[in-house]
């Protein structure tokens, strides 16, 4: 533990700590570009040089350990000289054109600027200028301004595992791009927007849009994968304009990927903004109380063990719960949460959580993939898987498709056939995983819908305790859900209910009554002549076919709490609201209780809440993960040879948003070919 | 003056075959393998009281830095050999290359038992194609020969020589910029710490030496220490290879002792200044990075480390450029500054934007397409440059337009106002 004097504060640190880290503990900021927390230090900008006494030169603080008895200095006039310096040598090529550039307000460059820059510039000779580059849809350059710190070539390099970028040229020349340029392809490209300290990469669809001081910021979570991002939206007037991400080491770090910053146009698209009726085999815009009399109407005549609902993957707790209480009030034991008919067993907590935690990963020693493209289906957590491999120690086996997840691992076979073999130890991955201190088995919601689902989870879960994953310290048994409402439709019991039927059986044609919360990805084509009512916020599959439409609010437009793929429970809060005369989702089920005479015995959201909690008291904790119990669990039946397909062929459109977006139908024709090129399909 | 007798680079000159049976007579592989069973601690002991000073510019301790080198074989050692020579003026490991390969790689046999390294690299100028090629068969033969590879001489130790060329970048010369290339990577410098004793090729114990360095082993091992720090003033022992150019009659390479005065060296060797001593206009005195020598300091300088330091200049690699008063001295490091701005890799900030900076002035400073105290700017600019960067390159880069504008200030303001006077009437 090395003990240094640092303006004349002494300090002990741990071993390894660089002069910065040692200053930003004590509060002493230092000036950086090229830095990064998360990111290989290259102590290029030389920004953060400070004195070090019995040092000839002024050493960059980024790169330098602290050793015992340094005495540092970094306000001396010698530092602040030095500084000076180095901000004038950046200016001098810089095109200074703050007023037309979008990072004006929030760029690292301008606020140093202010404080180490010289009144006015003695450089007269001609400034350099750099060619754009064409980096897809979603980051627009404008690599004049560029000031070389290769903060996005690290991070494509080390974070994303997709080394697209490079410095061309050198010297002066030195310009940040591909020699062959394409769109960049990776899914979390868009924090290459937040990472660059300067006006170079900004938000291509959200390109001068206002000012950064200008939006009003609201700290909610995501819902566009069951992460579970910690995001902020930020709005002007009633319009949701840019997603940035929240710091939260546990769930995304700093990132968030594309689909969660960008699927945010699509809120202004294809909204429900009033409630519709069918009648006379169209749909025409109705009041409230029409569609509710229509709805009330409808269930007087229909048996009750005729009504069913399905919850869709964007759905919040408590509208879930509210549904759920409204249909067992009318005595319909017909629920399910999964659309994906996936029907392994959901008895306990623990098996369809990640167990392991997503910050877990970082401890595993030995990681097994089965049935899952994590890189697609949860890009958060494929970086830290990632991130773990960087570190070394950690070998990743995959069960499942072939594709690239920006790390190279031990390819086993494309169909779960290899469990058995694994388990008896004929595969060669079973003594990677049998040397293992915690190896983590990760199976996809995907494979777990397959018809032999129930085998495979059964299969996953003799393959964690055979191999001692599951113990007091570690609990290596991990599905990994793609869908935001997953974990906490199963955690609010919204299943069939005693008796009742589940996804697959509501779907083919027993129903006479349908209640779709948000369902958009399922198959409707067998319903036959069942009514259906449609809560949700985009007009996408469900609303077509439809008899009533009760318009909803999206994530961004409600109070809602969402679980994680971990059991996460998180709060989301309302950024803007939701459009025309659509309502926040719990309140019109609480509405339409009202209308039928089932009235549900609540409010307020939070009477609501607390009866929610009552039921799920794992819930209750915001931001916390409950101790998850190890219970049996298990279903039966044989592991088929069919290859495992990709649960989530097309990252950039996977619920009604980002079907919505322009931006992502863009992504998606301009970057999907690309990765098929490079085999990821 | 130098002995023949005292001679290491015996066919600096090329007069006799670079051929093994020939590099043999001249006494290379003279009792090479009686020298690796004194151990690693008496070669590096030997070479720490030798006095001998890295030759490729920086002139660190060569005994000391091999004794960075870890004891512990954990993980493996290497040995870099640095002959990308690009410095503008210095050409002396070329000749090494062409002329005397073998002794390089006898240097490379004790120098890789004395640092633990059972692999040799040896990093040449892409430029330096035939002495690449006959480099390479030097090689080839030393192995068939068994003068390297598995138990090399017969004295129990491995040592794998492997030529590497390089593709032409200045930068790659400074050796944690010449590890990343050799890596595979953008020849960038790393910044230090780790220092390659501790982290070096793939992070690994690695010890970087220049060509003449390591080629000046051997022949110090034979002789003794005593022998070789007997030549120069203390802390500036031994021979040196001397590479005298410009405008002298007879621009040669020249082993001589070190701290032999610049006129001696000059008039002895090199035939003189082109019209006289009195001609001398000023002299670059270690390679183009080095700052300039005015001609009223060259008649008492001494060559070496210490006594160019006397005079606010800097021993580099000893390669002399001579300029006569038909010079335009402000075209000639403009020229320079050219070449820095052209050859700077680019990663941090100082060097790349300052040197650009730096050349574009001088470039107007030629024309005189200036004002006076941008003359003062430009210094300030130098400053903020100077120890600032990650590696030494931009320091080299700048000395050249301190040096000048420290001798040659008053022909700087006159070119500018003479320029300021054709603009009026213009």
């Amino acid at each position: 533990m090395p003990k240094l004097t640092i303006d004349g504060i002494e300090v002990e640190v741990a071993q390894g700590t660089s002069i910065l880290q040692a200053c930003e503990q004590i509060g002493i900021e230092i000036p950086r570009f090229c830095f990064h927390d998360k990111l290989s230090v290259v102590a290029s900008c030389r920004m953060c040089l400070v004195e070090v006494e019995k040092m000839p030169k002024p050493v960059p603080s980024c790169a330098q350990p602290c050793a015992d008895g340094m005495v540092v200095h970094t306000n001396s006039p010698a530092v602040k000289k030095a500084r000076k310096g180095v901000m004038e040598l950046l200016l001098i090529n810089h095109p200074l054109d703050c007023p037309i550039c979008d990072q004006g307000g929030e760029c690292d460059l301008q606020d140093q600027a202010v404080a180490y820059g010289r009144s006015c510039g003695r450089y007269r000779d001609e400034k350099r200028a750099v060619p754009e580059k064409d980096f897809g849809p979603l980051i627009k350059t404008a690599m004049t301004r560029c000031i070389h710190c290769t903060r996005c070539v690290r991070f494509l390099n080390e974070i994303c595992g997709t080394p697209e970028l490079g410095g061309m040229k050198r010297g002066e020349n030195l310009e940040i791009g591909m020699y062959a340029e394409h769109a960049l392809t990776s899914e979390l490209s868009g924090n290459l927007i937040d990472i660059c300290p300067v006006g170079a990469l900004t938000n291509k669809p959200n390109a001068f849009a206002a000012r950064s001081w200008e939006y009003q910021k609201t700290e909610t979570v995501d819902v566009m994968d069951a992460v579970g991002s910690n995001i902020r939206v930020d709005t002007i007037g009633n319009v949701a304009r840019r997603i940035l991400p929240r710091l939260n080491e546990d769930v995304n770090e700093e990132w968030i990927s594309d689909k969660t910053r960008f699927a945010v146009d699509g809120l202004r698209y294809g909204r429900l903004d009033k409630p519709w009726v069918k009648r006379d085999g169209a749909l025409v815009p109705a009041s409230w109380d029409e569609a509710f009399s229509v709805i009330a109407d409808r269930l007087r005549d229909v048996p009750a063990g005729r009504v069913g609902a399905l919850a869709g993957d964007l759905a919040d707790c408590e509208s879930m719960f509210a549904l759920k209480m409204l249909l067992t009030g009318l005595g319909s034991p017909n629920l399910d949460c999964r659309q994906d008919g996936a029907l392994y067993d959901v008895s306990s907590r623990g098996a369809y959580i990640m167990n392991s935690g997503i910050s877990g990963i970082e401890e595993a020693d030995a990681i097994l993939l089965i049935g899952t493209n994590p890189r697609h289906e949860a890009a958060l957590i494929n970086a830290r898987i990632r991130k773990r491999w960087l570190r070394g120690g950690c070998r990743v086996g995959v069960i499942g498709p072939e594709v690239d997840p920006g790390y190279p691992y031990t390819y086993i076979s494309a169909s779960p056939g290899a469990i058995p073999a694994i388990l008896d130890g004929r595969e060669a991955f079973a003594s990677v995983l049998k040397d293992a201190q915690r190896p983590m088995f990760i199976v996809g919601a995907g494979a777990l819908a397959r018809p032999d689902g129930a085998a495979i989870h059964r299969y996953v879960r003799e393959l964690a305790e055979s191999f001692n994953a599951v113990r007091e310290d570690w609990n290596g048994f991990n599905v990994l859900q793609h869908a935001a409402a997953r974990v906490g439709g199963l955690d609010l019991g919204f299943l069939p209910q005693e008796s009742g039927w589940g996804t697959r059986d509501i779907l083919n044609g027993r129903l006479e009554f349908l209640w779709l919360l948000g369902a958009d990805e399922v198959d409707l084509s067998n319903i036959g002549g069942a009514f259906v009512v449609y809560q949700g916020h985009h007009g996408d599959a469900g609303a077509r076919r439809a008899d009533v439409i009760l318009p909803g609010a999206a994530y961004t437009e409600k109070m809602g709490l969402y679980v994680n793929t971990e059991g996460r429970p998180q709060l989301a809060l309302q950024a803007a609201f939701p459009p025309g005369e659509a309502r926040e989702d719990w309140a019109i089920v609480r509405a339409v209780s009202d209308a039928c005479g089932a009235t549900l015995p609540f409010d307020t959201l939070m009477q609501l809440r607390e009866a929610m909690f009552e039921y799920a008291p794992v819930l209750e904790c915001a931001g916390q993960v409950q101790k998850t119990l190890w219970e049996s669990f298990g279903g039966d039946g044989r592991l088929s040879h069919d290859p495992f397909g990709l649960a989530v062929p097309n990252f950039y459109m996977t619920n009604p948003i980002c079907r919505a977006s322009p931006t992502m139908a863009k992504c998606s024709e301009e970057i999907l070919p690309l990765l098929r090129r490079e085999g990821t399909e | 003056m130098l002995e023949d007798k005292d001679r290491i680079f015996t066919n600096l000159y090329g007069f006799e075959s670079w051929s093994l049976n020939a590099a043999r007579r001249r006494g290379v592989y003279d009792g090479t393998a009686d020298i690796l069973p004194k151990g690693r601690d008496w070669i590096i002991e030997e070479i720490k009281k030798s006095n001998l000073r890295g030759r490729g510019g920086a002139g660190f301790p060569t005994g000391m830095k091999w004794s960075f080198m870890p004891k512990d074989n954990s993980l493996p050692h290497y040995l870099l050999i640095n002959a990308d020579e690009s410095e503008p003026g210095t050409c002396k490991d070329r000749d090494i290359l062409r002329h005397d390969p073998y002794r390089l790689l006898e240097g490379a046999l004790i120098a890789s038992y004395a640092v633990g390294a059972h692999a040799v690299y040896i990093y040449v100028r892409g430029e330096y194609f035939n002495e690449a090629a006959i480099l390479q068969q030097a090689v080839d033969e030393a192995y068939s020969y068994g003068l390297l590879g598995r138990n090399a001489m017969g004295a129990g130790w491995d040592c794998d020589v492997f030529i590497h060329r390089g593709a032409g970048a200045y930068v790659c010369g400074e050796e944690t910029a010449l590890m990343e290339s050799l890596e595979g990577k953008k020849g960038q410098p790393r910044n230090k710490p780790p220092f390659p004793a501790n982290a070096g090729l793939y992070s690994c114990p690695t010890t970087v030496n220049n060509v003449e360095t390591i080629a000046s082993v051997p022949e110090i091992l034979r002789r003794g220490a005593g022998w070789f720090n007997g030549f120069g003033r203390p802390k500036n022992n031994g021979t040196k290879i001397f590479c005298i150019s410009g405008h002298v009659n007879k621009p040669c390479n020249v082993e001589e002792t070190m701290g032999i005065p610049l006129r001696e060296l000059i008039e002895t060797h090199a035939g003189g200044v082109r019209g006289g001593w009195d001609n001398l206009l000023a002299v670059i005195p270690g390679g183009s990075s080095t700052p300039l020598v005015p001609a009223h300091l060259c008649d008492s300088v001494i060559m070496d480390f210490d006594g160019l330091r006397e005079v606010q200049s800097s021993f580099g690699t000893g390669a002399v450029i001579v300029m006569d008063k038909s010079t335009d001295i402000i075209y000639a490091i403009a020229r320079i500054s050219a070449f820095y701005k052209h050859e700077s890799c680019g990663q941090c900030t100082p060097c790349r934007e300052g040197i650009a900076w730096l050349a574009r002035t001088m470039a107007r400073m030629v024309r005189g397409d200036a004002s006076v105290d941008e003359i003062d700017t430009m210094i300030e600019v130098t400053k903020q440059i100077e120890g600032k960067t990650i590696c030494a390159f931009a320091d080299g880069a700048v000395w050249p337009i301190q040096g000048l504008v420290r001798h040659f200030r008053p022909l700087l303001v006159e070119r500018i106002e003479a320029y300021r006077k054709t603009a009026r009437k213009a």
